[in-house]
């Protein structure tokens, strides 16, 4: 099992490393890595705004749940549902749904391409093909998940204001003056960084399941399920040990 | 001109190609035969460098292929040209973008001149009007010649087909042959085709490869194949009984006065 592990590792590292290598043509490599960017971005955007409403609602419902002390003030709701938005759900979650999401995307595209030899057409032109098909993916990935991290973190605390005004909990004016309350900038450094290294989780774990498959189609299915797999337990790996680093 | 010089490859134990040397000439359309597991795609791969050779040179215009780093190794991939069995034409893209795709990479010259480029090559390969149509939208023969004209874009030197008529009727296997036969006398191309089709070596071999478990087992042009006495090359040729008819029509064509099928007979009367 551990030598698995270090030779995935190692071809994980040499395929890294031979992403980099001077572009054939740098206009074809921009329109590559902005067509990612559509991809990744905008193509995931539907997901993150339902699961950061509905995850931002939950969070208000249950935290005035568990508030029931009269001498707590009710904005203190407003304070518990942004820290853990900002702090947790927003990269965590939403990074977890990306991974199956984008994960999956690109495992089977890369898959396909090596099974329907698109990969070895394109090496047979010289071109270096992980430097086209995969850089452009991970940068893609590293630029777009901090997006949409920061515009899950936004719907999620509006969809816990909206929630809590309809159910009559909290009102507007008592949530406004929490999310006020001891703000701390750092918090959203912390989510940046972690959205920044699930991002990069996210695509190269994938990328690296995917440009590896061999055989036919049940294989890329295959890769695609190991790719979610690995970069959601990685993603938890990751979410631990930079808490404990950086909190 | 592609030259192999005693190439070998093995994956673990077991050795593949057992040194193999031929010389593959411009203007000819170069064929690689044998059964399944002959070893013919391995050889057709280190050829192209998707793998490389354990032992061996591949020279490519006397430059040897196998001793350049990928910066040299790039410079010759760019005048090669390659049509995939199942054609790996890019799903994404429409026939004409396929096509336009290594012009962008590589290609030197404005967008008019591209797209002229394109248009050209399309209609050398008599599929101009599905140029907006995706891979998903055309027929296997379709897929095919989209697969030539998009590795003759860019004029290569050396033309590779793996299969060229795998899944095709036998009416469109003979425009795939006719064609990839016009391309090489036309463009003075090196022309390397892995086959199993038997119409192709009959019509298009001016050079055929025989391998036969990882060895050169017979080389020759498709001349020569009908007369040749090799046992195991016959057996793979000539299998069924209409084709071994087929063979001795063919000598009877190339003899035309009928002598050689007497003595065809002679023969086998006295074995």
């Amino acid at each position: 099992m551990e030598f698995k592990f270090f030779y995935h590792f190692g071809n994980f590292l040499l395929m890294l490393k031979g992403m980099f290598s001077r572009p054939e043509n740098m206009k074809m490599y921009w329109k590559q890595f902005m067509q990612q960017c559509v991809d990744i971005g905008v193509g995931s955007f539907g997901i993150v705004f339902i699961i950061s409403l509905f995850m931002g609602g939950v969070t208000t419902l249950q935290t005035a749940y568990q508030l029931v002390s009269p001498i707590i003030p009710k904005s203190t709701i407003a304070q518990v549902v942004r820290d853990t938005i900002i702090l947790e759900f927003a990269p965590t979650l939403t990074c977890i749904v990306l991974a199956g999401v984008i994960g999956s995307k690109i495992a089977s595209e890369l898959g396909n391409m090596r099974i329907s030899e698109q990969i070895d057409a394109l090496e047979i032109m010289g071109i270096n093909t992980k430097g086209y098909l995969i850089l452009p993916k991970i940068l893609a990935a590293v630029l777009m998940i901090p997006v949409l991290v920061a515009i899950a973190g936004f719907l999620g605390i509006w969809g816990g204001k909206e929630a809590g005004v309809l159910s009559g909990i909290i009102s507007s004016e008592q949530f406004m003056q929490g999310l006020r309350q001891e703000f701390k900038a750092y918090n959203v450094f912390f989510a940046m960084a972690k959205s920044y290294t699930f991002g990069f989780i996210i695509a190269s774990v994938s990328a690296y399941y995917g440009y590896n498959v061999t055989g036919g189609a049940l294989e890329i299915g295959k890769a695609s399920t190991t790719a979610v797999v690995v970069s959601c337990v990685l993603i938890l790996f990751m979410d631990y040990a930079l808490t404990a680093i950086l909190l | 001109m592609i030259e192999l010089q005693d190439i070998r490859k093995s994956f673990g134990d077991k050795e593949i190609l057992k040194g193999v040397s031929t010389i593959m000439e411009p203007g000819k359309v170069n064929l690689i035969i044998g059964s399944s597991g002959s070893g013919k795609t391995v050889m057709m791969k280190c050829i192209v460098g998707l793998m490389g050779v354990d032992a061996g040179k591949v020279l490519y215009d006397k430059q040897d292929f196998t001793a350049m780093d990928e910066k040299e190794k790039k410079v010759i991939r760019q005048e090669i040209g390659m049509l995939f069995q199942g054609s790996a034409l890019f799903d994404s893209m429409t026939v004409e973008q396929n096509v336009m795709f290594p012009l962008e990479m590589f290609g030197k010259g404005t967008l008019k001149e591209k797209k002229a480029r394109v248009a050209e090559c399309l209609e050398r390969v008599q599929l101009k009007e599905a140029a907006k149509k995706f891979p998903a939208e055309i027929s296997g023969g379709m897929k095919k010649r989209v697969g030539i004209a998009r590795a003759i874009v860019l004029n290569p030197k050396y033309l590779f087909c793996d299969e060229p008529n795998s899944g095709l009727d036998p009416q469109t296997s003979l425009l795939i042959d006719k064609l990839i036969t016009e391309l090489t006398q036309e463009y003075n191309i090196t022309t390397v085709i892995n086959t199993h089709d038997m119409n192709t070596v009959m019509e298009s071999g001016d050079h055929i490869v025989y391998m036969y478990q990882g060895q050169k087992q017979w080389e020759g042009s498709n001349k020569d194949i009908v007369f040749s006495k090799d046992q195991k090359l016959n057996d793979f040729i000539f299998a069924s009984e209409f084709l071994r008819e087929a063979k001795e029509m063919r000598q009877l064509e190339l003899f035309k006065d009928g002598k050689w099928r007497e003595q065809l007979k002679k023969e086998q009367g006295e074995k």
